[in-house]
């Protein structure tokens, strides 16, 4: 048997979490308040679970790298929230939410986790009305909903293009409310550095304030990560700035798995690069595919001539463009998922069709006129007006598009000075999301018991691909309906357990590893910066581990990884002092976990022969391009053991998925 | 639109820590692309501070994307710089031209304290979403159904574009007198709008208000600054609402 053990309840999936349930055991309210948790990030996943752990009366610590809880990047979620609430009447069902998220995810995700996610997101929405979210609303007064891609039915929720934005400011205000009563103690501009194991249990952490450089030692019957995902290991990616993967490093490095490092979203519609000094990439939401087509020239002369800046995308005739996604999708359209629409903007890229003028020519069409016609059509009917004018249509139109993007075509304009009303914008896949994370159970324990790791930081729900409208899902899933059950369970043992004290010795090792770190970097007096090698980081790990991958690439990346780590080491350039406020400081100690993981990564892709959803290796697919899974050999969540300072010898666990609801088949949107 | 290069001066407003006192230093940086963002540029600056081995410019900022709301900045003495409707994560070089002096400054507000270079304090503002920015709520996902309570369209609308603030502080520090009500008047009005706000409704608007006082925030004198210079449009309006619903609560409160 696997060292891997799911614990998945026994019974029918649509019983198994409401079974599993009846059968934890509990905490009595007056034994919470001896019981200390310590929850790292704030995001949706981690104030979620803050604000109801708190709520329950756990006495609890929660810590944000950000100045404060309201900012952590949940917060720049766009398009919606999936719930399978069928409100619109349209067939969905928690069995529908459920199937597609797995057939989403290529079937690599765990049928009960998925089943348990699609079950509570019902109560998600329920809540966040109740918090005073102000989702989307039809005239009647009812919430409104639209289409998110690799579904057919009418299942997300969404606040305008800022539905994160609103969902975190809700669970912000739940974490407020507690900080207020006392029950949540709040650590804001503080970075977790080190997991602190006493006995084989997660019973602390070490924490740098970041303002004043102190490192301190906080002490807790358990531990949560809710610190998010890795993308930024590509240097360039729509992560915010301070998204790192260090909590989840460090816990790794202390022997809990890393689970599918190698499944990464890249996401089809983001606004391309513009030179060597980009620092980030902006999505522009999934949902604009509800009403934007994709598409390029049919002509390589005509991408060429719009490169040069010798015509405009409108002056090319209907019949001249390729709506490759329509064309090659029928069923779903420019609805796919994500992966398969990024693959195919690749494929058009590097044919030579790209309309981009930058230096790799990458970027497609995202062209709003047919919605302007239909909507605007469609508003002048509904206002009475059965003859309208094309004008009066346009300007309809426009105003339509305003009503439901107002905000994503402003951020557009903003970045790019072009108008995307008049002109279709221009977008590119760019690497978004992380499916692959720290290897937890059923109850969102990873292999360190009393470390708990949810949201994007886990790598339960998603498979190989994350469905659009799901990871806001998940992440109160797990804080507000999850968690609060499974730790209570863990918990349960410890209610006599009394204070862990900060003066065990393992928390003087965990401090001063921490503090040797630190000074090497300070002391290292090298001469490049930390960004100059976190730039060389994300093109080794976007030109070979990013959308297509292949044997001989990754090998390749492997080695060029070894060689980075050892010249960052030796030669990077750390200025200012460890007792002061040093971002640059900041970004060395992430970096340096991210090359490591990158790394990881490799090796995990590598060992992947086959290709499923964000993973791409380029030996496995089929005669149209299309992703080659192998069920019978790969059927399985790897998930890696740390052994030691080199990640090339990190060891293999493979936890075997098994489909007894859902039939496993070929993925199919055409 | 096609991009080019500028070269410009740059006058930083240092500070090492809370303690001590800060003043403006002048940069020279040269080949900025007009594509870059501001924050872009600052980062180019700072590669070049460390290639000198000096100390970069500490700056808040996260997603890039105008809606966390942690990067600030006084721009040539505007908060969030010379455009309107942005944040300054997302103010483009475009809007500068070679040769420029470009001026930038740490928000100034009594109750933002500065901690370094270009970054300040602004905890005073989770401290007033502590004192009553919430529903009362336990998090059990036991309401009720969220189609329960029909909502009109309208007060969902403008609810919503209430909750649209990303506590950027813009409105406090271009405030002539400090004053944090357009922040306060977004969060109030937000549940003042929605039936599941109404409960709370007396002591949030008591609470929130008191918590504003207690932190150094200055009093309203309805210049409107504020709304002109918010990157997310929030208006007067609500400010408008705050009053009404503090006036309210004033007479209704037995306290």
């Amino acid at each position: 048997m696997s060292v891997l053990d799911s614990k998945i309840p026994e019974g029918h999936i649509s019983e198994k979490w409401t079974n599993h349930k009846n059968h934890l055991k509990l905490v009595a309210p007056n034994n919470r308040p001896k019981i200390d948790v310590i929850v790292v990030g704030t995001g949706l996943a981690g104030a979620s679970a803050a604000a109801s752990l708190g709520e329950m009366g756990y006495n609890v610590k929660a810590f944000c790298f950000q100045d404060s809880p309201r900012r952590a990047h949940s917060i720049a979620a766009q398009g919606g929230i999936n719930a399978a609430k069928n409100y619109q009447n349209d067939g969905d069902s928690v069995y529908r939410l459920f199937y597609d998220t797995i057939k989403g995810g290529d079937y690599r995700a765990r049928e009960a986790n998925v089943h348990r996610l699609a079950e509570v997101s019902g109560n998600i929405i329920d809540q966040c009305v109740a918090q005073g979210v102000p989702f989307a609303r039809e005239y009647g007064g009812l919430l409104d909903n639209r289409s998110f891609g690799g579904t057919q039915v009418q299942r997300t929720f969404y606040a305008a293009g800022q539905t994160g934005q609103q969902l975190l400011l809700g669970a912000y205000s739940a974490l407020s409310r507690q900080i207020g009563l006392g029950r949540v103690k709040m650590y804001n501009r503080h970075e977790m550095l080190e997991l602190v194991k006493v006995d084989g249990k997660a019973r602390g952490i070490i924490a740098r304030n970041l303002v004043t450089g102190e490192l301190e030692r906080h002490s807790a019957h358990a531990v949560v990560l809710a610190t998010g995902g890795y993308g930024n290991v590509y240097f360039l990616s729509t992560n915010a700035m301070g998204s790192n993967v260090t909590a989840a490093w460090k816990v790794h490095k202390q022997g809990a798995y890393f689970a599918n490092p190698c499944y990464v979203q890249i996401h089809p519609t983001c606004i391309p690069v513009h030179g060597t000094n980009q620092s980030k990439l902006t999505l522009m939401s999934e949902s604009l595919r509800n009403s934007g087509r994709i598409w390029v020239p049919k002509k390589k002369e005509d991408a060429e001539a719009i490169r040069a800046g010798k015509l405009k995308p409108t002056q090319i005739a209907e019949e001249d463009r390729d709506y490759y996604l329509e064309r090659r999708y029928p069923a779903f359209g420019n609805l796919v998922p994500r992966d398969i629409a990024s693959r195919a903007a690749k494929e058009r890229c590097d044919a030579g069709f790209g309309i981009e003028a930058n230096d790799t020519n990458e970027g497609v069409y995202l062209d709003f006129s047919t919605e302007v016609k239909n909507k605007g059509k469609q508003a002048a009917y509904a206002a009475g007006d059965h003859n309208p004018s094309e004008e009066k249509i346009t300007q309809l139109g426009k105003k339509w598009l305003e009503e439901k993007y107002g905000n994503l075509f402003q951020m557009y304009e903003k970045i790019t000075g072009e108008n995307p009303y008049e002109t279709p914008m221009k977008i590119y896949p760019a690497v978004h999301y992380t499916m692959g994370g720290v290897w937890v159970d059923y109850n969102l324990q990873s292999s360190i018991p009393g470390c708990f790791v949810t949201g994007e930081a886990n790598f339960s729900d998603h498979g190989a691909n994350r469905l659009g409208a799901s990871a806001l899902m998940q992440g109160l899933a797990d804080g507000y309906f999850v968690l609060p059950y499974t730790l209570s369970n863990y918990l349960a043992d410890d209610i006599r357990t009394g204070k862990i004290s900060t003066d065990l010795p393992e928390f003087e090792a965990a401090e001063n590893n921490v503090k040797t770190q630190i000074e090497k970097f300070i002391n290292n007096k090298g001469t490049k910066s930390v960004d100059y090698y976190h730039k060389k980081l994300g093109l080794i790990m976007w030109n070979k581990v990013g959308m297509g991958r292949s044997e001989e690439g990754l090998k390749e990346a492997i080695a060029e990884i070894d060689a980075l780590k050892a010249e960052f080491h030796s030669n990077v350039y750390v200025p200012g002092d460890a007792n002061e406020l040093n971002p640059e400081l900041e970004k060395a100690l992430r970096v340096a976990d991210f090359i490591e993981l990158g790394q990881l990564m490799a090796k995990d892709a590598l060992q992947r022969n086959e290709s499923c959803g964000g993973h791409f290796r380029e030996e496995y697919q089929d005669a149209e391009g299309e992703t080659l899974r192998d069920d019978e050999n790969f059927k399985f969540v790897g998930a890696w053991e740390y052994k030691g300072e080199d990640i090339k010898e990190e060891v293999l666990h493979k936890e075997e998925l098994k489909y007894e609801f859902i039939k496993i088949a070929a993925r199919n949107y055409k | 639109m096609a991009a080019k290069t500028i070269n410009i001066t740059l006058k930083i407003w240092r500070q090492k820590n809370s303690k001590t006192e800060g003043k403006l230093e002048t940069y020279k940086l040269d080949n900025v692309s007009t594509a870059s963002s501001f924050l872009e540029m600052l980062d180019q600056l700072n590669e070049q501070l460390i290639n000198e081995q000096k100390e970069p410019v500490a700056f808040d900022h996260d997603c890039r994307e105008g809606i966390c709301g942690m990067c600030s900045l006084y721009i040539n003495g505007r908060a969030h710089g010379p455009d309107t409707g942005t944040t300054t994560c997302q103010l483009h070089m475009r809007m500068f031209n070679d040769g420029d002096t470009i001026y930038v400054e740490p928000w100034r507000s009594r109750a933002f304290p500065i901690v370094k270079d270009l970054i300040v304090d602004r905890s005073a503002f989770d401290r007033i979403q502590q004192a009553g920015g919430f529903v009362s709520v336990n998090t059990s996902g036991r309401t009720m159904d969220a189609n329960a309570i029909p909502v009109p369209k309208d007060d969902a609308d403008k609810a919503f574009e209430a909750a649209a603030c990303i506590g950027c502080g813009a409105c406090v520090a271009t405030c002539k007198n400090g004053s944090a009500m357009l922040f306060v008047g977004a969060k109030v009005s937000q549940y003042a709008l929605l039936p599941q706000g109404q409960v709370e409704a007396t002591q949030r608007a008591l609470n929130m208000v008191r918590q504003m006082d207690e932190e150094g925030f200055g009093n309203c004198t309805n210049t409107g600054a504020c709304e002109i210079e918010c990157p997310k449009g929030i208006s007067l309006d609500n400010i408008a609402r705050l009053n009404r619903e503090f006036l309210k609560a004033s007479l209704k409160s037995e306290k």
